[in-house]
């Protein structure tokens, strides 16, 4: 049996050098499938944007529909954005305070723009 | 450390260039420059729920040589690695690691980005009246 050679060690713990296992590796291809569909429609809306001036545009995003992808898109932007800079950090950043604090700052920078970027868009969207 | 005279692994430098690296390099740039371009999407959208005054101010600095330039980069940036992070998704499943399609792939990716920012601009450039 290949149970023999595999130590109890592996199967009690199980989650690996990262301490959680896949979740980030499953979290990182759920945003980046979610933005496969999202950055096209993205880009489409902001081309109709170009010849829209402030009213119109204003109009256009508060569309429910448009307001609800965006939602959507912003959320995966931000998250998708702060496991890559996680993984670049971990990368090349080998001083543990320096880790530590750059990890902490992603995070917040990452949370504080997806927090900015649906005030805004509720704002929008439930009217001035 | 000064004591350590182990072999050190070779580094960039003296690796000949190859599509493979060129990809790999370009996804991390990329994405890291696109995470540095949020900071334009949470000021554009601020601006939309601030009002017409500010909507304006950011819809000129976008206008502006500057921030054309900025904006073709961010595009360019923004296809890179949209169409890369397809062949890394696939690659994921498990396609596309004989050596031939990962060339061939690596070249689509890279190809493609300039095919799609230069369509995007086409569109921009045509709804701006050739400004």
């Amino acid at each position: 049996m290949n149970d023999k050679f595999r130590t109890p060690l592996k199967t009690a713990i199980g989650l690996g050098s990262a301490k959680q296992g896949l979740h980030h590796f499953v979290v990182q291809r759920i945003t980046a499938v979610a933005l496969l569909l999202l950055v096209p429609w993205f880009v489409w809306t902001v081309l109709r944007l170009l010849h829209l001036d402030a009213a119109g545009a204003h109009a256009l995003v508060a569309q429910p529909c448009n307001a609800v992808l965006l939602l959507a898109f912003v959320v995966a932007v931000f998250w998708h954005a702060q496991l890559g800079l996680q993984v670049v950090i971990e990368d090349y950043v080998h001083t543990r305070g320096t880790l530590f604090v750059l990890q902490l700052a992603v995070k917040f920078l990452c949370f504080l723009g997806a927090a900015a970027s649906v005030l805004a868009i509720l704002k929008i969207a439930l009217g001035r | 450390m000064s004591a350590n005279a182990r072999p050190l692994s070779p580094h960039i430098g003296i690796y000949r260039w190859q599509i493979q690296m060129v990809t790999s390099i370009l996804h991390r740039a990329t994405g890291i420059a696109l995470a540095a371009g949020t900071i334009l999407l949470v000021v554009a959208l601020l601006s939309l729920a601030a009002g017409p005054q500010a909507w304006d101010c950011v819809a000129t600095c976008c206008r502006s040589w500057f921030g054309t330039i900025v904006l073709i980069g961010w595009t360019w940036a923004l296809a890179f690695h949209w169409l890369n992070g397809i062949r890394h998704l696939a690659q994921d499943l498990g396609y596309g690691f004989a050596p031939a399609a990962f060339v061939r792939n690596g070249w689509i990716s890279t190809i493609g980005s300039f095919v799609l920012t230069a369509l995007v601009w086409a569109c921009v450039f045509a709804q701006r009246g050739g400004a």
